[in-house]
């Protein structure tokens, strides 16, 4: 397998464009036809086209994983590829991007699509009023110009060599320019399925377009289903008696049992999605870096992994960069369970006991209670002493996350480092749940967003994990497992994307009928 | 019948009354519990600021009482208002951006499908459970009573998953013969929509057939013993026309009281049934709503289960009432 460097293609995407019009069949020989039927959850009554508002799968996989395009791609393998953008350039201080736009694309309304689109719809996330998850995204461009009816220049507050990947989020979908109302209403994109049908919370049909600028490279289904099944039982049901091709999310409990069907096969891949413990680090004791520490080898993440995901995921270091960034330093010192440590920390803190309250929910993550009680068995040992405290699940992100000195949380995690770090680990940004504000990681921070050279980011980026797993305020106990379900029918390439559930959302592209 | 018509009239206005109880009663619930709309649907990205913009442009910064009665003012115009929602999505777009926006257009297709489903149940239970409760009153205490009573009995007693897992495992996994997935939808052939709906309807029959049952069973039973009826006895008729022609009529007082309590049932309590088998109902709907605090659709829905309650409760008196002359008469 031929592994393309990422940031490689950063620079100058030119081979970008190759890459996609190559595609998959360095894999496997996919064919053309059938009909895709997906049971998937995160389905609300409230969907609609709009990206801004995209947060769970459902919505995730239909727009932009069928219906509608961004400018770039993370590909299966985690490279990051051009979609409606076909190659792109920086300055050297990475503060000036320019986009080459894919030419001869139209929307499904027969609308050109062109760089006055581009321009509209990422405007869209910095409108008056906007509630965009997105908008920091689009924010950090002070200008954006149109060089060309296929070109685009944007001009960043600052520089970011990833700005080419954050022009791949979910929420950041083409529309087309002066009809967007419209395009939001009936689901009007250039992506490579067509809507016929889409009821909110209910289901979703689309047909392949038929001549697309993907071409024989991806969208293998001559119509795709996607039916909300937010019940995993339900779920798992549909697939059981041949109603769906493929579920996302089941449940651990029941895999054995799918397992057993030699007609399903189970797929599951690491990413990034990892559960933390957040201690407001601005707040007593968790000021004193040796009550975090001990607090740290005071839980046995083995046994949650073990407990708590019944063995579908990994061990982590008190650092949100997992197995899906490109600079994930896995060769770091694991943390281990030790009791001895705890206690020297302890002492170091000059605490011969530590009394602390840990204020959970299960809307935190699946078993985050479990997981808590785990934590204040084990560290019992140690004497730290970790009073539960059982919050309602109502409400728990508004009155109890980034409010409690200590509590459970969760993240799916990001395409880049920088990105995972700007959400939640950058001084003053407002999901910074434990309040982190060392200055050395502060500082290698703001210089590796704006370095282009692969080398010196990684080790940049290595430095900033060790500094999180030691020193941390946020304690990372394990990363869970991306695990999904899939008919013997349907056939996918050998790499599976790993960034979200079901390839990235993308199985009606990249999956066809075995 | 001047009297059934007082009747009717003083019931419905009782009725407008309960309503009007039901409307407070549900706002007030759902303020109490914690956690609003913006809370809800921001989830982990509640920041304080994004809270406070939508709970000003929903209005939810307003006092509880100014938005009940602006909620009450409109509601007795027609108008159920804009679900929070919707209204959201809309105040994204900047406009309205020509998809379901109103709640009263986001319940009708649910609600549709929820008639449909209590439709197809009433159709199969209503007579199955007339007929199973006439034979086991007519063979009672014999072997086929004794197991009529124990099956209707332990469906109704077992949790509504339950049992649609059994059908499940032996109508759609065992012998593949029902879809076990009932995701009707808007352009589907009536005869598909009812294989898919059937399931469901099996499921529900099984857990209302008991109750109906078992009350035309007693009803008749408890008549069995009158003179009249040992009258028709003497004088040499068969024990089915007994029942049947004498006792039954007699009974039905009773026997569409429990109906029109489980038809009632059938309308607001299927939320279970609706999610084991991914039902596009307005149980779901309901759920869903008062997860994300709702308050519009959450309304609405309790009024439409309330309505359905008080009517169906009517029109069970009325025809109790004509089913019986000496109602029907009074002196």
């Amino acid at each position: 397998m031929t592994r393309i460097s990422r940031r490689g293609l950063l620079r100058t995407g030119a081979a970008a464009g190759v890459l996609a019009a190559s595609g998959l069949p360095l894999f496997a020989q996919p064919k053309r036809g059938g009909r895709l039927r997906v049971g998937l959850n995160g389905a609300n009554t409230s969907d609609s086209w709009d990206g801004r508002t995209h947060s769970d799968l459902y919505m995730i996989a239909s727009a932009q994983g069928a219906v509608f395009d961004s400018l770039t791609e993370v590909a299966a393998d985690g490279s990051l590829i051009g979609e409606l953008a076909t190659d792109w350039e920086a300055t050297p201080d990475a503060k000036t991007w320019t986009f080459n736009l894919r030419q001869g694309v139209t929307f499904h309304n027969g609308k050109p699509f062109g760089a006055d689109d581009v321009i509209e719809s990422l405007q869209l996330h910095v409108a008056e009023g906007a509630k965009s998850a997105a908008q920091p995204i689009v924010a950090a461009i002070s200008e954006m110009k149109k060089t060309g009816e296929h070109q685009v220049q944007f001009t960043l507050e600052a520089g970011n060599a990833d700005f080419p990947y954050l022009m791949s989020d979910y929420h950041l979908l083409m529309y087309p320019a002066g009809q967007i109302e419209e395009a939001i209403a009936k689901g009007i994109g250039t992506g490579l399925y067509q809507v016929t049908s889409f009821e909110p919370g209910v289901r979703m049909t689309a047909k392949r377009v038929d001549s697309h600028y993907k071409g024989d490279s991806a969208g293998f289904f001559d119509e795709i289903e996607y039916i909300a099944i937010n019940d995993s039982t339900a779920r798992m049901n549909a697939l059981m008696t041949g109603q769906v091709d493929a579920i996302n999310r089941i449940d651990f409990k029941t895999e054995a049992l799918l397992r057993a069907n030699p007609m399903i096969r189970i797929q599951e891949v690491t990413g990034n999605q990892h559960y933390t413990f957040p201690m407001l680090t601005k707040v007593d004791p968790f000021t004193d870096v040796n009550v975090r520490r001990a607090l740290k080898y005071g839980i046995n993440r083995q046994e949650l992994v073990d407990k708590i995901l019944l063995g579908h995921g990994m061990a982590a270091n008190d650092t949100p960069i997992g197995p899906a960034n490109q600079y994930f330093h896995s060769e770091m010192e694991p943390l281990t369970y030790d009791l001895d440590k705890a206690k020297f920390y302890l002492k170091e803190a000059g605490l011969t006991e530590l009394n602390i309250d840990l204020n959970v929910s299960d809307a935190a993550f699946n078993g985050a209670v479990d997981a808590a009680q785990l934590y204040q068995a084990s560290a019992k040992g140690a004497g730290i002493n970790i009073n539960v405290v059982q919050e309602p699940a109502d409400g728990y992100w508004s009155n109890v996350w980034l409010k409690k000195p200590f509590c459970a949380s969760y993240f799916s995690g990001r395409a880049t480092e920088d990105w995972m770090f700007a959400t939640a680990y950058e001084a003053g940004v407002p999901w910074n749940d434990s309040q982190w504000d060392e200055p050395r990681f502060q500082e290698l921070l703001l210089l590796a967003r704006a370095e282009l050279d692969s080398n010196k980011r990684r080790e940049m980026y290595f430095e900033m994990q060790q500094i999180l797993r030691d020193d941390g305020g946020v304690i990372i106990p394990m990363f869970a497992n991306y695990v999904q379900a899939l008919s013997t029918k349907i056939a996918t390439s050998d790499t599976v994307g790993n960034l979200w559930q079901m390839d990235n959302g993308r199985m009606a592209e990249r999956w066809w009928m075995a | 019948m001047n009297s059934v018509i007082r009747i009717i009239l003083q019931r419905l206005a009782l009725g407008l009354l309960t309503l009007f109880v039901v409307s407070i009663v549900i706002f007030t619930a759902v303020n109490l519990l914690p956690g609003d709309f913006a809370q809800a649907i921001l989830g982990q990205g509640a920041t304080p600021d994004a809270v406070e913009a939508i709970r000003r442009d929903l209005g939810l910064d307003q006092p509880p009482i100014t938005r009940y009665f602006q909620w009450l003012g409109a509601a007795l115009q027609g108008d159920l208002g804009n679900s929070f929602a919707q209204a959201n999505f809309a105040s994204f777009v900047g406009a309205d951006s020509g998809v379901r926006t109103t709640v009263a257009q986001q319940i009708a297709p649910r609600f549709e499908n929820t008639m449909f489903l209590a439709a197809v149940t009433a159709a199969i239970a209503v007579p199955v459970s007339l007929v199973l409760g006439i034979l086991a009153a007519l063979f009672r205490n014999s072997v086929f009573d004794r197991a009529t009573n124990i099956t209707t009995l332990t469906s109704i007693s077992s949790p509504e998953f339950f049992l649609a897992y059994v059908l499940i495992l032996f109508l759609a996994v065992l012998n593949p013969m029902l879809p076990s997935l009932s995701n009707i939808f808007e352009g589907m052939s009536f005869g598909e929509r009812l294989e898919r709906t059937l399931l469901p309807a099996l499921t529900l029959t099984l857990v209302v057939t008991a109750h109906m049952m078992r009350m035309t069973r007693a009803a008749i039973i408890n008549l069995l013993a009158s003179p009249y009826i040992e009258m028709a006895r003497l004088k040499g008729m068969s024990p089915m026309r007994v029942i049947v022609k004498h006792a039954l009529p007699n009974a039905l007082a009773p026997i569409i009281n429990v109906i029109a309590l489980n038809l009632a049932y059938l309308i607001t309590g299927v939320v279970v049934v609706e999610v084991v088998f991914v039902y596009p109902g307005i149980g779901q709907l309901f759920v869903d709503s008062v997860k994300i605090r709702d308050i519009p659709v959450v309304q609405a829905c309790c009024l439409i289960f309330a309505a359905a309650y008080i009517l169906l409760n009517l029109l069970a008196d009325i025809l109790s009432i004509l089913s019986n002359p000496r109602l029907r008469h009074p002196k």
